[in-house]
């Protein structure tokens, strides 16, 4: 495809020669030259992906189903449908708003999202009185919903820079709502209105990124260049750095009033390097790293909830010495380690072991028993891709503020897939968080959706400027 | 802000890079020792997860397995449970598992790389052959005669067929039902504590578990020995016995319980059981070619297996003279299990050539195709023929007019020795009836039959104990079960009988007959 751009271009460079009104023309509005320039939208190869991934997906659904009972599930063409057209209607709103979008993102999240409700499905056979699957569709449904709804009503991402201090103040009383809602496992994280149980630090993530990128972008001169000079470093003014701390110590503060250790250690990563992308400043890394390593050592040392996760971190077989049989964590790694090279296949594996959360925050030992390293690897790979067009969009991007937002969007989803992965295979203490689409979650998975939204609004921007500056380029050629 | 962005993508990917080669450490290089973490279920549930492969008796499944649903979910059953425990042991999902349900557990449970027809296949696809069968060489009719004949007493019987090895029955009371240990639950537990905790040790195979102060029936070991040392040349000499024979260097003088053992001939002393002509006896052949001789029996010979492991029985080899006597009359630190004893009644019925006993004929995948075959297999010749004859000629005499004589069948040759042994503290405890016995039709040309029963009759009068009394009856009833199943089984002969092929088996039926490798290398 790229190759017959290029001829095209070529042929259109040397008629240019005799046809210069024509080109005029075309290069005169710019989506006309869009309309011109077809090929380069790539929303072809973004639904025969998309049909890929829905049909892996309902290989996945039929794999459990055959491997359970020996038989093709029930709800197999019910299933396929849904998430078909799901996957439609999604494509349908970004052909429509978001021509120039990147083409591998959409199906990288309908990917995830399918493999989650499989490994959900798969996990409800072996809970017969605790069906997550359908609930997981429904909320998925929202998830989409809402993406078209963002694709479809944000027609340029710099509109949200309007609302900074709006997002932040928004993230904040997100945070701290449920602090005043009884605490569920130990968390203050749940928000129960009637039956629903929704999560709203998982808003919160988009607000904040969306805050911090904002204001970043606005003062980002301001905190590379004024201030006093302090040993090698030159610290910003209180007045410009002041909103930022606070709010990210606010933020920081409530999260470790509702020991949602997980979720902290995302803001603060987040914080840190949109920081450093914004000033280009080494400094902030030092100064982040330093506050960080405090913060995790302060933590770990008189947070008990914290301390306890550190030693299973440490020794995750120490309760099997102890008589108490394997923990969470214990049993987590002896799924990983069951599954191998190639795992045992899909709906064969007893990482429902696990127990508790075995749907939500433990999912990837059931991708991982299962799938093997090979499965996992993917899942990872899938994850790294969606992160590298995240970043690719904030590189392509003119604006401060869309650069800020992309790469602050591209690294939430980086870190969570870190933090959470990481702590159920034991590379990191474990922390409570859900994995991006695959874990059980309404609030989550909506997130998500939103996130994906904003990252194809972004990368709309990011490969129609391209377009243009390549218009451009054939315009001076003559 | 361009090179920045493209730093923390690189921090991402080295997030990613992490991730991956974490997951490659657990699920790759770790893994085996996460499997094998005794708290990782997934064994024990992938072992359970089908049927048990089944333990067949004539050719009947002994076994099976029922499905309870559960995360363990198939678990063990039995039909007739108590008769055939000696030969199965239990399979439990607490408490492991004993004899044929242990020592081919692989076969049993599917793991065996016999059953997979290509071994890569199966680690790749990780299905578990289905469990195969294994065949044992027990005759159910032998077997219920013995468990019968015993009937509420304790004792142990095992009969082997002289000319192979085959143990035929394995019978040991009081038994229990290895059923009830199958499961994992709480009843499991209560009839587990109980069956360890009983006096009556309902869970010890007797017939292979347990040594028994062998006494007379012992007599046919120092027979061997002095006819095969010369010391005795002619078996109607008289010896120069005195009655009561004063043990060499005490004042503690052994008595008879019959009458005219007085410088009596071998074959009188042997038909009568005399004490003394025998105690004395062993003495004269000395304490080097007694125990040489009961070391060609099977004595103090380590690490048999049937596959199931035997006990050791043991003639002591230091001793001073005193206890020799003592011991050749299969007292002292003389002890038998049932199952030696009955390979020193078919060393006698074979003309001395004794063959390794097992339990497992022939191994099969779940369609019944046969994946090993066990092979008789001579162990020693244990003394020679002319001893042999003499021997045979004897040990009728003692059926035909001597102790024995509850043990006659007519229309068949029968050869037996009895047994009563002293035991405890100062010959206090009750003594145990044995009685070894072989059996052959009068028209054949093998025997059919070698039986070694012990009694340990705790109910009875001390005098009413008497391997004739008590044990004879028993072997009988077994030795007739016996020769019945041997008419049947004449007009093929035994090889005959083998499935087809047999001696094609590659490596097969070495690599599976695990009994006599094993005791080989440990000798």
């Amino acid at each position: 495809m790229t190759g017959s751009t290029a001829d095209t271009q070529g042929q259109r460079g040397f008629q240019g020669y005799q046809d210069l009104p024509d080109l005029a023309e075309l290069t005169g509005s710019q989506d006309a030259a869009v309309a011109g320039a077809g090929p380069a939208r790539r929303r072809g190869v973004e639904l025969a992906l998309l049909v890929l991934a829905v049909g892996l997906s309902v290989c996945g659904y039929l794999s459990v189903g055959l491997a359970r009972h020996g038989t093709v599930p029930p709800g197999a063409a019910g299933y396929g449908a849904g998430l078909g057209v799901l996957a439609l209607l999604a494509h349908l709103a970004v052909r429509l708003r978001a021509p120039y979008a990147d083409p591998l993102v959409l199906p990288i999240a309908v990917l995830l999202n399918g493999l989650g409700l499989v490994l959900i499905y798969r996990l409800d056979q072996e809970t017969p009185h605790d069906q997550a699957a359908l609930a997981q569709l429904v909320w998925s449904t929202v998830g989409v919903g809402l993406f078209i709804v963002v694709v479809l009503a944000l027609r340029d991402h710099r509109t949200l820079q309007r609302y900074a201090y709006l997002s932040g103040l928004a993230a904040l009383a997100l945070l701290a709502v449920p602090i005043f809602f009884p605490p569920v496992n130990g968390a203050r994280l749940w928000v129960q209105i009637g039956g629903l149980s929704l999560q709203p630090g998982e808003f919160a993530k988009i607000l904040l990124a969306v805050f911090f990128a904002a204001y970043l972008a606005a003062n980002r001169s301001a905190l590379a260049y004024a201030g006093r000079r302090v040993l090698w470093m030159r610290l910003p003014t209180g007045r410009v750095l002041g909103p930022v701390v606070v709010i990210w110590l606010v933020s920081v503060g409530v999260l470790v009033l509702e020991r949602d250790l997980g979720t902290s250690l995302l803001f603060f990563g987040l914080f840190v390097i949109l920081l450093f992308v914004a000033t280009g400043r080494k400094g902030w890394l030092a100064v982040g790293l330093l506050l960080g390593g405090a913060g995790a050592y302060a933590a770990a040392r008189f947070e008990p909830h914290v301390h306890t996760r550190v030693a299973d971190w440490l020794h995750p077989l120490a309760s099997i010495e102890a008589g108490e049989g394997p923990n969470q964590l214990a049993q987590s790694l002896f799924a990983f380690a069951a599954g191998g090279m190639l795992g045992t296949g899909l709906g064969k594996g007893e990482s429902i072991l696990i127990g508790f959360a075995a749907k939500s925050d433990f999912i990837l030992a059931t991708a991982g028993e299962e799938l093997g390293l090979v499965g996992l690897s993917a899942i990872f790979v899938l994850y790294a891709a969606l992160v590298a067009r995240g970043y690719r969009a904030g590189l392509a991007l003119r604006d401060a503020f869309g650069r800020l937002l992309a790469v602050g969007l591209a690294s939430i989803l980086a870190l969570q897939v870190f933090v959470i992965a990481g702590g159920v295979t034991g590379l990191i203490p474990l922390t409570g968080m859900a994995m991006p689409f695959l874990a059980q979650g309404g609030s989550s998975v909506v997130t998500n959706w939103i996130m994906v939204a904003l990252l194809i609004r972004l990368s709309d921007s990011a490969r129609s400027l391209q377009e243009s500056d390549r218009s451009q380029q054939e315009d001076m050629v003559p | 802000m361009t090179r920045q962005i493209r730093w923390a993508a690189a921090f991402c990917l080295l997030l990613t890079v992490l991730l991956l080669l974490n997951a490659a450490r657990i699920q790759l290089v770790q893994s085996a020792t996460y499997d094998d973490n005794p708290a990782n279920r997934r064994k024990d549930i992938a072992r359970y997860a089908q049927p048990r492969g089944d333990i067949f008796v004539d050719g009947r499944p002994v076994t099976g397995s029922k499905d309870t649903g559960e995360q363990l979910r198939y678990e063990r059953t039995y039909k007739n449970g108590p008769l055939y425990a000696p030969v199965t042991g239990y399979a439990s999902q607490v408490y492991g598992s004993t004899f044929l349900e242990n020592t081919e557990d692989r076969i049993l449970s599917g793991t065996s790389p016999l059953l997979s027809p290509l071994p890569l296949i199966g680690d790749l696809t990780r299905e578990l052959e289905p469990g195969g069968q294994v065949h044992t060489t027990i005759v159910p009719q032998m077997q219920r005669a013995a468990y019968e004949g015993l009937g509420g007493k304790q004792g142990a019987v095992a009969a082997i067929e002289p000319a192979t090895g085959r143990i035929l029955a394995l019978v040991s009371t009081p038994s229990y039902d290895p059923e009830l240990l199958s499961g994992n639950g709480i009843r499991a537990a209560r009839d587990w504590s109980r069956l360890n905790s009983a006096a009556s040790k309902p869970m010890l195979n007797r017939a292979i578990r347990q040594t028994y102060p062998p006494g007379s029936a012992f007599k046919v070991v120092t027979a061997a020995a002095a006819l095969d040392a010369g010391v005795i040349g002619d078996v109607d000499a008289p010896t120069k016995s005195p009655d009561p024979y004063r043990l060499p260097g005490t004042s503690t003088s052994l008595g008879n319980e019959v009458e005219g053992c007085e410088n009596a001939s071998l074959r009188y002393a042997f038909t009568w059981s005399c004490n003394t002509v025998f105690a004395r006896l062993g003495v004269e052949v000395g304490l080097g070619s007694m125990a040489g001789t009961a070391q060609r029996f099977g004595f103090n010979t380590r690490g048999l297996r049937i596959p199931s492991p035997v006990a050791t029985s043991t003639f002591d080899t230091s001793m001073d003279q005193p206890q020799l006597a003592l011991s050749s009359i299969g007292q002292y630190d003389t002890r038998a299990t049932p199952l030696q004893m009955a390979m020193v009644a078919s060393a006698v019925a074979s003309g001395g050539d004794i063959k390794a006993p097992y339990l497992v004929d022939r191994t099969a995948d779940s369609s019944g195709d046969t994946v090993g075959l066990t092979q008789p297999r001579s162990l020693r010749q244990a003394f020679n023929p002319r001893t042999a004859a003499l021997l045979r000629e004897m040990m009728v005499e003692v059926v035909e007019k001597g102790t024995g004589r509850n043990a006659a069948i007519p229309g068949a040759v029968v050869g037996g020795k009895t047994g009563t042994a002293q035991h405890g503290f100062g010959n206090t405890g009750l003594p145990y009836a044995w009685f070894i016995s072989w059996a052959q039709a009068q028209d054949s040309a093998t025997p059919a039959v070698a039986v070694a029963v012990v009694v340990e009759d705790a109910s009875a009068v001390r005098d009413d104990i008497s391997g004739g009394g008590s044990a004879a009856p028993i072997a009988r009833a077994v030795m007739e079960a016996g020769l019945v199943r041997a008419a049947e089984r004449e007009p093929q002969g035994w090889q005959q009988q083998q499935p087809e092929g047999w001696q094609q088996q590659p490596q097969g039926w070495q690599r599976e007959q695990n009994g006599w490798p094993g005791a080989r290398g440990r000798r």
